[in-house]
Formats: C-alpha cells, structure tokens, sequence
C-alpha cells in the first residue's frame, strides 16, 4: 500500500500506536551494537524461548540505543497501566528471572535503572503517559527517567527515538510524529519557504564545521544545472565519536526524511548515504528502512501524491578515514579513489559528477524533520546566540558514566563531566577533556567552565 | 570467483564503472582477499585499466590483496579503545595466533588488524570478529573466545 493522503498516514499511525503501546506486555532489548556488543543478542534469544517455553503472554521486542552504552544491555518492560521499567547490565540469567517475577506479579528491583510515566513527543510537542493505574510494590522509591543524573541535563532531539522505538517497523516511527512534518513540508510549503525556515532555525552543520545549514542549502538550489544531488555523510570516523550509529542504529527513517524534505526544498531527485564499512549493523537497518519508505510510496515517483520524486542510495565505503571529507567522499562514490580535491569550487555548485550537490551529516539531516514541524522559532530559542538547538556528544574514556549524550549547545563542559559524566573514577583528579575527535584539542580544569558551542 | 558469478555482480550494479569498489567488496567478502585474475577479469569487463583498479584495491582498508584467513579479527585501536588498554588485547592476540598484526595464520583460521574505532567507545577495548562485537575485553577471555571459531 502506498501512502498518498493524510488519512493514509494516519492510518498507518495508529498501527504504530498498536505496536508501540500494545495491550499486553511488550519486553524490549536495546540491540544497537553496544548492547549486542555486551550480549544483548543472548539475552533476546533466551528470553523469546523462555517465552515460547514457557507459554507466557509477552511481546518481546528490539530496540535502539537508549545512550547510556556503558549499561548495556539495556532491556525495559512496558504493561498497560504500570511505570515502564528499564534494567541495566543484564544477562541471559537475570533475564530469565525478570521475566518470571514479573508475570507473578512481582518487580525485580536489583537491576533496576529507572522508570518511565510518559514519553515525550518532540515532533508533535506532546507528552504521552502511560496512564499509571498502580504503582507495583518496589518501585516507589525508583528514579524517574528524568532524574537519573545522566539523563537530568538532556534534551533529546536529534535522539528522540532512539532506545524507544523497533527501527525495524517504519510504523512505529510514524506513531510517533515521524513523516508528518514531510507530508507538510511537500503540501504546505514552497520550496524556498522551507529553506527560510531552515535558515531562521539557526541549524548549523553538524558534522563539525558549522556553516550554516540553510545558507548551503539555498547556494545549492541557486547553482546552475538540472540535475543536483543531497548527500549524507554517515562516514563517522573520528575515534571515540559515535552519535551517528547511535541515530542510523536507531532511528534510520529521521535521516531518510531529512533528505527528502532537503532534496525538495534543493530540488534534487536522487540522493546518496555514504555509510563507513565498520558500521555494519547501521548499513542493515537503511537497507531494511530505504526499502520501506519504497515500498510505502515515501521514496519514488510522486512522494505522497505530491508530484515530487526522489530516490536514495546506499553506498558502503571502503575503511578509508579521508572519505569522511566532502571532496573525498564525492570522489569515492564516483568510483575513484578517495582524495580530497582543492575546494576552489564549493560542492554545493560543482561537487558528485561535476552537479551541484548538497552534502550534510545525519545529525544535520535527522533534525531537519523536528523543526519543520515545530518551527524555527521554537528551535532557535534552543541553545546559545550564535549555535542554536542540541548536539549530540559521545562522552568516553576515564568518566564514571559513559554513553551517547544530547545537551543543548551552550552547556558547560563542567556540566558534562561531572553532572552527567558522573565525574572521575575513584575520585581522581581531573586531567583534560579531549573534545571533537583527533582534530580537536585538549582542554584543561581551568577552562571546564566554557559554554560547549561552536565558536568558542 | 568464477567468471560467471562476477558477470552476476557486474550485471547487479548494471556494469556501472562507479560501483567499482562495491563490486570488488563483493569478491572481498566471498573469497576474503582479491585474486589477480579476478581484478583482471574485472578490469576486462568494465573496461577501466587495470593499474586504476590496483590503485582503488590499495587504497582501501577493507580490500586486500593477500589471501586472508577464514576469521577476520580487527581489534579496535581508536583513542577510547586505546586508553582502556586495546594494545593489550592486540599484543595477547599475536601471542595467541602466532602473527603479526597484518599476517594470517598459516592454517588460514584467522587474520589479525587493528581498526581506529568502531564505535562501541563505551564498552572498550573492543575487537570485532567475522562482523560480531565483543566489549569489555580482557587478555584471559582471548582465549576462549578464540576457540569459538573453528
């Protein structure tokens, strides 16, 4: 069936909505590659034969990442009426008893890592509760998901999905807001509307540069020639960074949607997402949703009946860093070698084949959707004067809490370290904090206080 | 690879000069190295020299062209891993197999390379064998965790 009206994705909401909040139990495993890293993979398989076993009426379920790696594997319960109820660090064993106690009526709490009363909705601005009817002994005195330090300080945009959603069920996504804000973009807006809203956002690039995302965008719509590309640059390679396969791992339809409502508003028709070899699991889940977004009509010819056509590919790169470069990584789907060429001509006039192309990060693209449904005014209010909205950071190394974290821009880096981080292991004295990968710096305790943004 | 199953994959990517390097991972992935007569048998089909293929298949960490061994492990080295002791898994594994990093074994069980991040920082050191994740390595698991591949 394809998607062509409102009433369609409607429709296919609420099948979302019955998936997403079912009315028996639904167990999900966070089965991004740290969680199967640390054995979620096990874990899912001997709870799915306990259940089968053991004949217990409970959906069991795969998810994303929920950030906080360093717990993995992360698996949560969700019941009509009952707080959801995430454990951390679990194992094939602890599982099997989770499970057991919990169909007698009984929580397990020494495992327990947080509960949940209501979720929130940034595409829709909405909050969802789970409308608790009673509180299962044990869990009173449990933190809420908004009060576990790690989480206190956050503000989840660019991760809105991710840890809650199957990335494997394009439903899901779309239950919770997800290609709405395309179906605006393509019957409401011009193409040059979106642009000025994208550029009052104040989104600038995340991949690292920070050039204004609007700004590059409008250059490419501009530039002459029929025929133009979007890119997206999934080729994450500076070490210890990992925000990107956290989002592809979890949540692959956001990226997808961001290019789209991009390539309307740049009026290209195909795209390209340039995915890193080591990202394997990041690869399996676009194929799986670029084949649904086909199959639903929301790639292709005449895109939710509005004329408009678009096609992506998906293209493997070869475990080659300098591919992560603009030029490079142009040069390498080309089928040339990966190098960089002197940029005299920006990309965005004579980039893929010599074609005004438009290349952008999976953060920029993944946010693209969220503000065109909630507005640049709201999304610009985020954040600091000059670098607006959150970003996504991996925190790693010798902090006592280690995971992927999204702040708004401006926060300090006190903050990440100690308030969110958790601090140093054992107490010990602060050293450095290496920021923005290999070409980042070093930055000492004397200047822990400087608002984390781009320009300063 | 015979000639007819590169045909299929040439065919599969439309004998596109660009899916070059896709179209020489897919030999990669089946045979674990490049042969020479298949990149010239490549280079044949898709009318592009053979010394530009060479060139891509060096270029490329993920191509090689020495036979591999049947288990690919790629230990990560990225900063995260680094700090967390990733040097000690990768020296315990040259000392368990034998080789070098960047050498196989000689009964072609297993090949060994380093990797800068893989992305799992959190659980470091990480290796990754035959696709599959493991975290929180220590030198004592090495062991039996390279007997699970025959």
């Amino acid at each position: 069936m394809k998607i062509r009206t409102k009433m369609d994705l409607e429709r296919m909401k609420e099948k979302g909505l019955e998936i997403l909040y079912p009315k028996g139990i639904k167990l999900s495993v966070g089965m991004a590659t740290c969680g199967i890293s640390t054995g979620a993979q096990k874990v899912y398989e001997t709870i799915q034969n306990e259940v089968e076993k053991s004949k217990l009426p409970i959906l069991v379920n795969q998810t994303g990442c929920i950030g906080f790696c360093q717990r993995e594997p992360v698996v949560d319960i969700l019941e009509p009426g009952k707080p959801r109820v995430f454990y951390q660090e679990v194992t094939p064993e602890k599982a099997v008893r989770l499970v057991h106690e919990w169909m007698e009526n009984r929580v397990v709490t020494d495992w327990l890592f947080f509960k949940m009363e209501d979720e929130e909705w940034v595409v829709e601005n909405r909050c969802w509760g789970y409308r608790i009817e009673h509180q299962p002994q044990g869990l009173d005195g449990i933190s809420l998901y908004h009060q576990v330090p790690f989480y206190r300080k956050q503000l989840k945009i660019a991760l809105r999905n991710c840890g809650l959603i199957n990335p494997d069920h394009m439903e899901e996504y779309i239950a919770r807001g997800g290609y709405f804000p395309l179906y605006k973009a393509l019957h409401e807006m011009k193409p040059e509307e979106i642009i000025e809203e994208v550029k009052r956002s104040g989104l600038r690039g995340r991949g690292g540069a920070g050039f204004p995302t609007g700004q590059k965008w409008e250059s490419c719509r501009k530039a002459k020639g029929n025929i133009k590309y979007v890119l997206c640059n999934a080729d994450e390679g500076d070490p210890g960074a990992y925000m990107d396969r956290s989002v592809l791992e979890g949540d692959p339809h956001s990226v997808i949607e961001g290019m789209i409502i991009g390539a309307y508003a740049i009026g290209a028709h195909e795209g390209f997402i340039y995915v890193r070899d080591e990202y394997p699991l990041a690869i399996q889940k676009l194929q799986t949703a670029l084949r649904q977004a086909e199959e639903f009509g929301l790639l292709g010819d005449d895109i939710l009946g509005s004329g408009f056509s678009f096609k992506i590919n998906l293209f493997r790169g070869g475990g080659a860093f300098v591919c992560g470069e603009s030029t490079a990584l142009m040069a390498s789907i080309e089928g040339k070698v990966g190098e960089p060429r002197a940029k005299h001509i920006h990309t965005t006039e004579s980039g893929l084949w010599d074609r005004p192309s438009n290349l952008n990060n999976v953060e920029t693209w993944n946010n693209i959707p969220v503000i065109i449904s909630r507005g640049s005014e709201w999304y610009s209010k985020i954040g600091t004067e000059k670098s607006k909205g959150t970003k996504v950071f991996s925190i790693v190394g010798k902090v006592n809490n280690t995971g992927l974290i999204e702040v708004p821009m401006g926060i300090t880096l006190r903050e990440i370290v100690y308030e969110i981080g958790g601090g140093i292991p054992e107490g010990k004295r602060f050293k450095a904090v290496q920021t923005g990968g290999p070409s980042g710096g070093c930055i000492p305790e004397s200047l822990l206080d400087l608002p984390v943004d781009f320009d300063r | 690879m015979t000639q007819s199953e590169i045909d299929t994959i040439i065919e599969e990517y439309e004998r596109k000069e660009s899916a070059i390097l896709a179209i020489l991972q897919r030999i990669q992935s089946k045979e674990h190295y490049l042969p020479k007569e298949d990149l010239e048998y490549v280079s044949q089909k898709l009318n592009i020299p053979l010394s530009s293929i060479f060139r891509i298949a060096t270029f490329y960490n993920a191509l090689s062209l020495k036979p591999r061994g049947r288990h690919k492990i790629d230990v990560c080295l990225g900063t995260a891993c680094h700090v967390r002791g990733g040097e000690k898994i990768l020296e315990k594994l040259e000392r368990e197999l034998k080789i070098s990093v960047g050498e196989t074994t000689k009964d072609k069980r297993f090949s060994l390379d380093s990797v800068r991040c893989l992305g799992c920082c959190s659980l470091g050191p990480v290796a990754v064998i035959d696709g599959q994740v493991y975290g929180r390595l220590t030198q004592e698991k090495i062991p039996s965790l390279l007997k699970e591949f025959k």
